[in-house]
């Protein structure tokens, strides 16, 4: 057992459930208990999504514990398929059923002969793997169902006329995925490179059969998608690009990389993305001339601390370090399971690594160091404000205000713009804050009293003070103006709490 | 007229699949551990509790709360590991750390089944340790959203000092009887119900959770219990069978109509005749007409999370609302007896069709009914709140009933404000719907 306040990673069935949601059709029906459908709150209010999240639970019960789940699951399975018709039923294991060791494959095996869809049992094991670990495993598992399925018809499968992409790992509840999503698309678009198919988020899992038509993979984030797109290299001969393009560096190595790609296949040098990579860094992107400016000038040598997903933290590293010149003090991730790569990825650019998924030991670490920025989670946001430093989020765990209405991709040449003013904007503010400091804070003539007459013949009793004192300091003024309005028209001297109930009783107190 | 408007003769219950959303039960801690200020509350379970309870409880989470998880681990399912040595470890932490006067373990669904055994652990450790541990099993296997204080206070009334142990109140048996209120509510709101109770001259002897747990109520036979919310019916049965109160079985203190009530109720237990309270109702009523002009003569539809809905409904059918159904996770219809009459008696008065009343109800289904009969509102859960909204269909999230103070005369406005709060941001946002959007459009695209 351990003492646990907060994670940054979900459990394991979270992961299952935003591939199965982030495909169009699909549905997941999960083995849990009442209560256990909170991603379908997450969905609908995290991402505003207008649509039902398409998870249901078949709920284990008293009854089902006694007795085991018999038919329930098969007969939600299959009321699922006559209801909705999806073209893949996807059951999803939970804390509660992974202990319970049902033969949830046999469930399976028996509704899929009676439903018109596919059916899958997630392999995820709960108390093994995380959220993205999960997610990672469902979508490679999704993706040899159809592909396989699709072997044994012995459709030929001819690669796209001109040079194409699949992009894997857009997500639901992803962090920036879809504004990511739209810019990596323009990016290819600018290069001649199509877009073969873009899974899971919006994708169909019928046209999986599509994705070996693609000459190439792109992973743009480690975490989901990496087990794809090994899946597909081996399979398939599809070579891969797991750079993330974040940031000016990463964006030409990925560019470079596509390029290598392409004239490996054409088996010319005709493509050449030089010229591009320089006009895009020199004067779409505004990254590389505002590191250059004056303004940047001040960010020298200046601390920060980066905690976040491996992907993010370890681009965020490099950019703040190699883009920007300011100094991480500290960069760390929660994805344990992957500490090798992102230890190899900070190396020589941080001072120190912390790999944990404790965040108290972040808090800790942050408040020793005390960085003039930190870049992390909602989290590191949190323990910045308790420490009075400024905070921009980089990763996920999110909160709704990670979904911006307005487009703001953190990939791509777009990307490095927006990255530029997150950083620009947390370290400024942490600046006018000392100013403010040095010369003794806004220049505010404290308000003596918001009463027209200064005269008062009113007095609080103490319990009336007391209860005064639990309404909310923005609200507590206008309650007390309102009891002291109410106490002179009924021509009350002595406020008690009574006399502060029935104030409010009074119509629109 | 649509099959499913037409009307009854009496309530009609039915049952569904059960297959609905709502809350986990041990979200009750995050109200539970503000209330009772000296507590600490141990949810035992998986990170699936506690990726629950961080996300539903929001910022919460970031003012050091006085709860944790002890998270289990592969090696606590497969009982490598000794439950109680691992227990002992985490409490002691606790202890140091904190230093409550009480920690509450919550049992989830996970030591349901590996079957810890939590009750017999906890007098051993209590001793051993010296902090009393009170154990609720708040599961989603049996329960649901609110249901999961329902457990933590049976459990807590257990705890209650008894009258023959209160030696210096010997003489107690003779006095007159003593009322003791149960349920949670900000004490704010307590000490509102407190004041209405005093002006019929009747003393609350104590609360059950009292803001401290060294302050629980004394209980016993001359104890007279009444409840303050519709989902406490373990908590009266514990109170009434192990503890040998005597329950005073009311309507609820929810809208004008039903604190009258419920004050009537005590008052006829306590031999008293109640004073001005007709008055009373009727001048609240009186200052809540701007609200009810915008409510009257629509139509309401509960989904059915947080079992708060029946007395809800009955305050919105007085308000002049008609409701189309009142989903309920679980309906005790013994323990809301009294709520049932009262909402029988009020369909009767303002005559409209009484509501079909559906236990355990299936989301699907729910949500093929709602598109059927086009509500004017529907009070649901947030999972369906936005897609709802998509179509057209006015939603309001029920989760903030519970939050919000909605007990008593006082807070009646409260209640309107957030019925009626969709329905004023339509007429807000109604030039928009009718200068761009087509009257019937929906946010779906097809």
């Amino acid at each position: 057992m351990k003492l646990a306040y907060w994670m940054y990673a979900g459990p394991a069935h979270i992961g299952t459930l935003r591939v199965a949601s982030s495909f169009k059709n699909v549905h997941a029906i999960m083995h849990a208990p009442l209560g256990d459908d909170y991603f379908n709150v997450m969905r609908s209010m995290l991402e505003r999504e207008r649509d039902f999240t398409p998870v249901t639970a078949s709920i284990v019960d008293r009854h089902v514990l006694a007795r085991g789940s018999q038919e329930k699951v098969v007969e939600n399975i299959t009321r699922k398929d006559k209801e909705d018709n999806p073209d893949l039923i996807l059951l999803t294991p939970t804390c509660t059923s992974s202990i319970l060791q049902e033969d949830l494959q046999n469930f399976v095996n028996r509704a899929s002969l009676e439903s018109k869809s596919d059916v899958l049992l997630a392999d995820v094991n709960h108390y093994r793997v995380n959220e993205f670990q999960a997610a990672d495993r469902t979508l490679e598992q999704i993706v040899r169902h159809f592909l396989e399925k699709n072997k044994k018809q012995n459709e030929v499968c001819q690669k796209t006329e001109k040079p194409s992409a699949n992009i894997l790992g857009m997500f639901t509840l992803g962090f920036h995925n879809q504004h990511d999503c739209r810019e990596l698309k323009r990016l290819l678009n600018d290069l001649g490179v199509t877009v073969n198919e873009i899974i899971p988020e919006g994708g169909k899992v019928t046209s999986l059969k599509n994705l070996p038509k693609a000459w190439f993979n792109i992973v743009p984030y480690r975490e989901i998608g990496l087990m794809t797109a090994m899946y597909l290299e081996k399979e398939y001969e599809m070579p891969f690009i797991s750079t993330p393009p974040m940031g000016i560096l990463n964006t030409a190595q990925f560019i470079r990389e596509m390029e290598t790609i392409l004239n490996n296949l054409l088996k010319t040098k005709e493509k050449d993305f030089r010229p591009y990579i320089d006009q895009q860094t020199r004067f779409v992107s505004q990254a590389a001339w505002f590191s250059r400016s004056i303004d940047c000038q001040n960010l020298t040598g200046k601390r920060a601390v980066v905690f976040g997903d491996a992907t993010h933290a370890a681009c965020m590293t490099k950019i703040l370090t190699c883009e920007m010149g300011v100094r991480v003090a500290c960069a760390g991730t929660y994805c344990k399971h992957d500490a090798d790569w992102f230890r190899e990825q900070v190396l020589g650019f941080c001072d120190e690594i912390l790999i944990t998924e404790d965040h108290t030991q972040v808090g800790d670490m942050i408040a020793r160091l005390e960085p003039a920025a930190i870049f992390g989670t909602q989290m590191e946001r949190h323990v910045g404000k308790r420490l009075d430093t400024p905070c921009g989020v980089i990763s996920a765990p999110v909160h709704i205000q990670n979904f911006p209405l307005g487009y703001r991709p953190f990939l791509g040449y777009e990307g490095t713009n927006q990255i530029a003013d997150l950083v620009y904007n947390s370290f400024t503010l942490g600046m006018e804050d000392h100013l403010l400091e040095i010369f003794n804070g806004h220049d505010t003539k404290e308000v003596i009293t918001k009463s027209l007459s200064t005269e008062t013949s009113l007095s609080w009793s103490p319990d009336a003070l007391q209860e005064l004192a639990r309404i909310p300091g923005f609200v507590r003024g206008k309650v007390k103006r309102n009891v002291e309005k109410y106490a002179r028209q009924n021509q009350v001297n002595q406020i008690n709490v009574e006399i502060m109930f029935a104030a409010k009783e009074s119509v629109n107190a | 007229m649509s099959e499913l408007l037409i009307e009854k003769e009496s309530l009609t219950f039915e049952c569904e699949t059960g297959n609905y959303h709502t809350f986990c039960p041990i979200s009750c801690v995050s109200w539970l551990y503000q209330k009772i200020e000296d507590s600490f509350f141990l949810v035992i379970g998986t990170k699936t509790c506690g990726y629950f309870l961080q996300n539903a409880l929001g910022v919460m989470i970031f003012a050091e709360p006085r709860y944790a998880m002890a998270e289990l681990e592969e090696s606590d399912i497969s009982a490598q590991l000794n439950d109680y040595k691992e227990l002992k470890r985490l409490c002691l932490q606790i202890k140091q750390d904190r230093n409550p006067s009480v920690i509450v373990w919550i049992g989830t669904c996970t030591t349901e089944i590996i079957k810890m055994d939590l009750e017999g652990m906890a007098p051993r450790l209590e001793t051993e340790i010296g902090i009393p541990i009170v154990v609720a099993r708040a599961n989603g296997l049996d329960y649901a959203f609110t249901q999961g204080e329902d457990t933590v206070l049976a459990a807590m009334a257990q705890r209650c000092p008894s009258e023959e142990n209160q030696t210096s109140f010997v003489h107690i048996k003779e006095k007159k009887p003593q009322l003791v209120l149960f349920g949670s509510l900000p004490n704010t709101v307590a000490t509102q119900l407190k004041l209405e109770l005093n002006r019929q001259g009747i003393e609350i002897q104590g609360w059950l959770p009292s803001t401290r747990y060294a302050d629980l109520p004394i209980l016993g036979e001359n104890t007279y219990v009444c409840g303050v919310n519709p989902f406490l019916s373990r908590t009266a049965t514990t109170l009434m069978r192990r503890r040998k109160c005597r329950l005073i079985s009311a309507p609820f203190p929810i809208g004008p109509d039903g604190t009258r009530a419920w004050i009537e109720k005590i008052s006829a237990v306590f031999g008293i005749s109640p004073k001005g309270l007709e008055e009373r109702e009727s001048k609240i009523w009186s200052g809540l007409e701007d609200y009810l002009s915008l409510v009257r003569g629509k139509s309401v539809f509960f989904m059915g999370d947080n079992l708060l809905e029946i007395s809800l409904a009955r305050f919105l059918i007085r308000c002049g609302m008609i409701v189309y159904e009142i989903g309920i996770p679980y309906m005790d219809r013994r323990y809301q007896a009294a709520e049932l009459a009262l909402l029988e008696k009020t369909c009767q008065e303002k005559k409209v069709p009484f509501p079909r009343i559906v236990e355990k109800p299936d989301n699907y289904y729910q949500i093929q009914r709602i598109r059927e009969l086009q509500p004017d509102l529907t009070i649901t859960g947030m999972a369906h709140a936005n897609p709802l909204e998509a179509r057209n269909i006015t939603t309001k999230w029920s989760v903030e009933f519970t939050f919000a103070q909605i007990h008593g005369f006082t807070n009646a406005r409260e209640i309107l404000e957030l019925v009626t709060r969709p329905l004023r941001r339509n007429q807000n946002l109604s030039s928009l719907t009718q200068s761009i959007l087509a009257e019937s459009s929906t946010y779906v695209q097809s």
